[in-house]
């Protein structure tokens, strides 16, 4: 099918940030975060013309340095937060900072488009996460569904709450949380839980996972050995609020039930080498997304621990008035945990994956050599989950 | 004779004696050639139309005179030897014929004599028969007489033993001879029922009963008495039964008198089976067992001193000794009980009178539920002392003991054949076997784990090995050294796996023993070998082998800790050379040695090696993923605790890289001693000389190209990526095929990747840059030779230094002849 071939797009730079723009629910937006140390790093704003399959990317400059990790407001389309690198005088230090697009973007890019990538224009800073105490941020998460007041970044072994005041310009830290222990601890990771009114956080450190209440600033629960490895990444279950999928070195996918921590739900073992990112879909969660260093991005369907069980109930009571074979077909056959497809256009590592947040059944993946590669879910299963 | 002399010329008569003579010896003639054709022709002088005028003409016509001379002589010479025959005939003829008139006259004349002989005989034989009949006719009245009184004779002594029977009766009754009693009184009652009208009769019949009354009372107080012995008893019982007394209450009274002795045998039996007797039961049980078997109806406080001296029963009494009592006591007296019982109220009432009451039909189904009934308790305490039987050392005292226990229930089964005992027994039988084998299923099991801990226990402890891995190096690897025992590990654990497979089945084998009698029922020839042996018992233990191997992958954690890595390849070897050899020849023995009928599904071979294929394949990849990450977390610890922003001009080779090959080396040793080398791809002529593509053409001119979009600014290496597009994607955790090769390639590609993806996560000076150089030559001069594909090194070590390169903030790297000086002088 012409429809389901995947759409390419190649980055100049090495690439690990992208994201989707969260508040953007019109267009197809992705956003990239560039990696080099002798350029000027860039924001591509990457927009995808669903119905000719086109690319349209704009660029920005993110001067900071190179970008690990990279979030969007989602409560303001022009705001995003960019975790960076900036090295000096010999030293390499990680921060992370608030941005906002400057406005003219779009449009002067639609003028002369040749023009844009001579002259990019420079993200306008807001403020930054950072203060003398608390360094080296990992990741910086937004409040999901929030008004994009509320952020948390995540710095060595803290997790900082900021409330973002005067149109987010500036940052005050509201809340710590410290995770103590021998050695040097870190968070390489972590998740703000969409449920319980956005009051809950899951960590990733080394290879366990903990939750925190926000309100308290205390661990709730703890995963020890989620993963025989490092834990990479972590997503919440949006429609189930106490399922979380984790991913880490150990090649595996696990699936939580974060009220039994003895032993996951579920665990797929598809990838060869280390699983760097796990997402979600926004909207029918047996749909599962990982990325991988094997160069592979795999699209699993988890039916038996999704919120839809059993396809939509209202589907059965309709069906089971009038073909009651077909309903057997239905019943039956999504029962079935599998793995959907396997998409090999990644010729390195793949870092990161995402969900659209304006097409429910489309996805970009973007792999260490600046490829991004924008995909859809196979017509038959979006018919079968929709019908 | 009218022919005699009749020799003349005259053509008519000599035809005439011709033709005569014809007829004489017509019947040679005829034998000789029947099937020649009379000749018609009138000039064959044999011939029957011979014409002599003619004959004579034609040979005037034809011959000449010398040959008419010579016809002449010829035939007269003919005419005279046929004359002379002629007459020696007629002579013999005359001969005879005046013989035989001799004979006659000579009869005639012996008739007459005789004739006169039968005449007087006749006469005679007429005198004797008159004679007779006068004889017997005087004797006719004396013979009426003697009759006569020879009845009364007998009347007389008839009415005597009727007179004398009250006396007789008593005598007997005091000598207690109750036999003789009773069959005199059989003889006498029915004429004295019948004369019972007259007075003196009346009388005798009176005593006679009362007599009879009083024997029967005696007889039934000794059936009631409990010592009477076996024979004693049916004698009893056959004269109550002649008395008349009511069958059915002889039934019930001998049946629970024969239930009260067989339930000592039986008390004896729980005995043996309660192994510590905290009650006197037992003691008590086997005093009365003791006294009813040595002296029936002795007291049994005689034989209580003897009691004390008994040996109480323990455990050690085995189950062949258990079930020898239990058949010799228990069986046999039960099959005592139902031959006399049957002797007595089933075969001897069916000829009696009794048969028209339905004695038999009565008497057969209390026998049958005495039977059922004790035959249930026994078989509940043989079970019980078969379940006892745990040990699994010598099935051969089981399988005789159940054979002596089936083979003597064949016995009841003779006696009543229409009984559930003998088909209850081979359930027992069926059951004891099949906890057999179940426990022989686990034996077997926890031999295996057993040994595994033993093999755990051999690695773990330290040997000076002498083909030790680190060796060559001088490298501290002893602690990861394999002893160089591990084949001798391996051999050893699967010799004694199948030699136990063997000795277990060799002990099940008895079972279907042709000597043994349960061995030809049905059970026994299919089900038991085909689902209990073949199954159950040696497939259920190969999948346990496969179950419990691949338990080690998952159990052992992720974290890969707990178990020893050459356990696993010890393993993942043993489950290979089950696929290969072992399974199939298990299969095939069991096979032959219970001829096996394939009539339920079972277990192809191909399915079980196919399972432990998969076993050995998950073990081995399970070993490559450990081993790789123990490299690996070596790697990872190295790049994430080290700065390589400020860091010094490199010297060395880090040493973490030297312990890298020398473990490997070590792994190459352990895995080279279990499996095969496997093939490789040619190698280059001097690997370790090779430099680094990549980095060597960046040096020149640093040129960054984007393959896809080239107008960009280039920040990526054109080199890699178009080796990358032609180069194979490589799968980092992937299944490795069963040589030392592949499993080294799955080992190095995980530690490699693993240092490619640590790189690309920090970021590096100058120096740390030519320091990963120095150590991704220095890996390259030592690893190449471990892998099928040393291009797949030498592609993730460009990909790691083109990765730090692309990570560094000065990328100024080390000259190539300075990184091989460094790394021959480490």
């Amino acid at each position: 099918m012409e429809d389901d071939a995947p759409v390419i797009y190649g980055l100049e730079f090495q690439a690990r940030a992208l994201t989707a723009q969260t508040a953007e629910t019109d267009s197809i937006r992705f956003l990239v975060g560039t990696q080099s140390l002798k350029f000027d790093n860039q924001i591509h704003i990457i927009d995808f013309d669903d119905e000719n399959n086109i690319i349209n990317k704009n660029v920005l400059l993110h001067q900071a340095g190179e970008i690990w990790h990279i979030a969007a407001s989602p409560a303001d389309k022009a705001v995003l937060s960019t975790c960076y690198n900036k090295t000096s005088d010999s030293r390499v230090v990680s921060c992370a900072a608030v941005w906002r697009m400057p406005s003219d973007w779009d449009s002067g890019n639609h003028e002369s488009p040749d023009d844009s990538s001579h002259n990019p224009q420079t993200l306008e800073l807001l403020c930054h996460l950072d203060d003398s105490a608390h360094r080296n941020s990992a990741c910086v998460l937004w409040e999901p569904m929030g008004d994009g007041k509320r952020v948390i970044s995540l710095a060595d072994n803290h997790a900082l709450l900021w409330d973002l005041q005067e149109s987010s310009t500036q940052a005050m830290v509201s809340s710590t949380a410290t995770l103590e222990g021998k050695g040097q601890l870190k968070f390489t990771s972590g998740k703000w839980s969409p449920h319980h009114n956005c009051s809950q956080l899951a960590t990733a450190n080394d290879t366990t996972i903990r939750g925190w209440d926000l309100r308290t600033m205390s661990q709730i629960y703890c995963i020890e050995n989620a993963h025989g490895q490092l834990v990479r990444d972590l997503d919440f279950n949006p429609n189930r609020q106490y399922y979380l999928a984790s991913c880490g070195d150990d090649c595996k996918v696990k699936f939580w039930d974060v009220r039994n921590v003895q032993e996951p739900v579920k665990t797929l073992e598809e990838h060869s080498h280390w699983v760097w990112s796990v997402r979600y879909n926004h909207s029918h969660d047996q749909l599962v997304l990982t990325a991988s260093s094997d160069s592979r991005l795999i699209l699993s369907n988890m039916v038996s621990i999704s919120s839809e069980p059993f396809g939509h109930l209202v589907d059965d009571e309709e069906l089971s008035e009038g073909e009651d074979n077909h309903q057997e077909d239905k019943s039956k056959e999504p029962l079935k945990d599998s793995v959907v497809s396997t998409y090999e256009e990644h010729e390195d590592s793949v870092y990161a994956a995402e969900w659209s947040s304006a097409d429910p059944w489309l996805f970009a993946s973007l792999s260490y050599d600046g490829r991004l590669v924008i995909n859809r879910v196979p017509r038959a299963l979006k018919y079968r989950i929709l019908l | 004779m009218d022919a005699d002399g009749s020799v003349s010329d005259e053509s008519g008569r000599r035809r005439r004696v011709h033709g005569m003579l014809k007829l004489y010896y017509g019947i040679n003639e005829e034998g000789k050639a029947p099937e020649q054709p009379q000749s018609l022709d009138p000039c064959d002088i044999n011939g029957p139309h011979f014409d002599p005028d003619l004959y004579l003409n034609k040979l005037r016509r034809e011959c000449s005179l010398s040959e008419l001379m010579d016809h002449e002589t010829c035939m007269v010479k003919q005419i005279r030897s046929l004359d002379s025959d002629m007459q020696t005939l007629v002579y013999e003829n005359y001969n005879k014929f005046i013989s035989a008139t001799d004979t006659i006259r000579k009869m005639k004349n012996d008739f007459k004599k005789m004739e006169d002989e039968m005449d007087c005989l006749s006469a005679n034989m007429a005198a004797i028969t008159d004679f007779s009949a006068s004889i017997s006719g005087t004797l006719q009245d004396q013979h009426a007489q003697i009759t006569k009184l020879s009845g009364v004779h007998t009347l007389l002594r008839k009415l005597q033993f009727l007179f004398e029977l009250p006396a007789r009766l008593n005598k007997c009754l005091e000598l207690q001879a109750y036999a003789q009693a009773v069959s005199s009184h059989r003889r006498a009652r029915c004429v004295l029922q019948q004369y019972s009208h007259l007075p003196s009769f009346k009388g005798i019949q009176d005593d006679c009963n009362a007599i009879m009354e009083k024997l029967a009372q005696e007889l039934r107080q000794k059936f009631r008495d409990g010592g009477t012995s076996a024979k004693d008893l049916s004698e009893c019982v056959e004269l109550l039964l002649q008395l008349d007394e009511p069958a059915e209450e002889l039934c019930d009274k001998f049946l629970s008198h024969a239930r009260s002795r067989l339930e000592l045998d039986l008390q004896g039996l729980e005995a043996e089976i309660k192994p510590y007797p905290p009650t006197p039961a037992p003691k008590e049980a086997a005093t009365r067992r003791s006294s009813s078997s040595t002296a029936a109806g002795s007291p049994s406080d005689n034989n209580s001193p003897k009691t004390l001296s008994l040996p109480s029963p323990t455990l050690n009494t085995d189950i062949l000794e258990f079930i020898d009592r239990g058949c010799n006591e228990f069986v046999s007296s039960l099959c005592l009980v139902i031959t006399s019982y049957q002797e007595l109220f089933i075969n001897h009432a069916q000829t009696g009178e009794l048969a028209s009451k339905n004695i038999p039909q009565m008497a057969s189904g209390k026998l049958q539920a005495f039977v059922d009934d004790l035959a249930a308790r026994y078989f509940s305490l043989v079970e019980r002392r078969i379940q006892e039987e745990k040990g699994v050392g010598d099935n051969s005292l089981l399988v005789r003991a159940l054979d002596r226990f089936h083979r003597r229930l064949q016995a009841v089964a003779k006696l009543l054949p229409g009984s559930a005992v003998p088909n209850r027994g081979t359930e027992i039988v069926v059951r004891a076997a099949t906890e057999r084998v179940k426990q022989y299923l686990s034996a077997l099991q926890s031999f295996y784990m057993d040994s595994l801990t033993d093999v755990r226990q051999a690695l773990a402890t330290p040997r000076l090995s002498v083909a030790g891995g680190g060796a060559h190096l001088g490298g501290p690897a002893a602690g990861r050294d394999v002893p160089s025992s591990l084949p001798e590990l391996l051999s050893s654990l699967s010799a004694s796996i199948l030699n136990q497979i063997k000795s277990v089945l060799a002990s099940v084998h008895l079972f279907t023993a042709k000597d043994i009698t349960f061995s030809n029922k049905p059970y026994f020839k299919g089900e038991f070998c085909s689902q209990g042996v073949r199954e159950n018992l040696v497939v259920n233990f190969i999948r346990f082998v496969c179950q419990s191997s691949r338990q080690f992958c998952e159990s052992a954690g992720d974290k890969g800790g707990s178990t020893p890595p050459a356990l696993l390849l010890l393993l993942s070897r043993l489950c290979l050379d089950f696929e290969t050899s072992t399974i199939s020849y298990i299969l095939t023995l069991t096979d032959e040695q219970f001829l096996v009928q394939h009539q339920n599904p079972i277990t192809p071979v191909t399915t079980l090696c196919g399972e432990a294929r998969e076993a050995a394949q998950k073990l081995l990849n399970h070993y490559v993923k450990v081993q790789g990450l123990i490299i690996s977390q070596m790697l990872r610890k190295s790049v994430e605790t080290r700065d390589w922003v400020n860091t010094i001009e490199p010297r060395n080779v880090r040493a973490v890289m030297k312990r890298v090959v020398e473990d490997t080396t070590s792994i190459d040793v352990q895995v080279g001693l279990l499996y095969e080398e496997g093939v490789r791809k040619a190698h280059s002529s001097d690997s370790s000389k090779r430099t680094f593509s990549v980095y060597s053409s960046s040096r020149q001119q640093p040129r960054y190209a984007a393959s896809y979009t080239p107008s960009a600014p280039m920040d990526t290496n054109l080199l890699s990526n178009i080796h990358k597009l032609f180069s194979e994607r490589i799968d980092i955790f992937s299944s490795v095929e069963f040589n030392k090769v592949s499993v080294m390639t799955g080992i190095i590609k995980i530690s490699l990747k693993t240092f490619l993806e640590c790189v690309r996560l920090r970021t590096f000076g100058r120096y740390g840059l030519q320091q990963i150089q120095v150590d991704c030559h220095y890996l390259q001069m030592y690893l190449w030779r471990f892998v099928s594909d040393e291009n797949l090194v030498h592609f993730l070590l460009d990909e790691i230094v083109g990765s730090s390169a692309h990570r560094c903030l000065d990328p100024s790297p080390m000259e190539q002849s300075v990184i091989e000086v460094i790394c021959e002088r480490g």
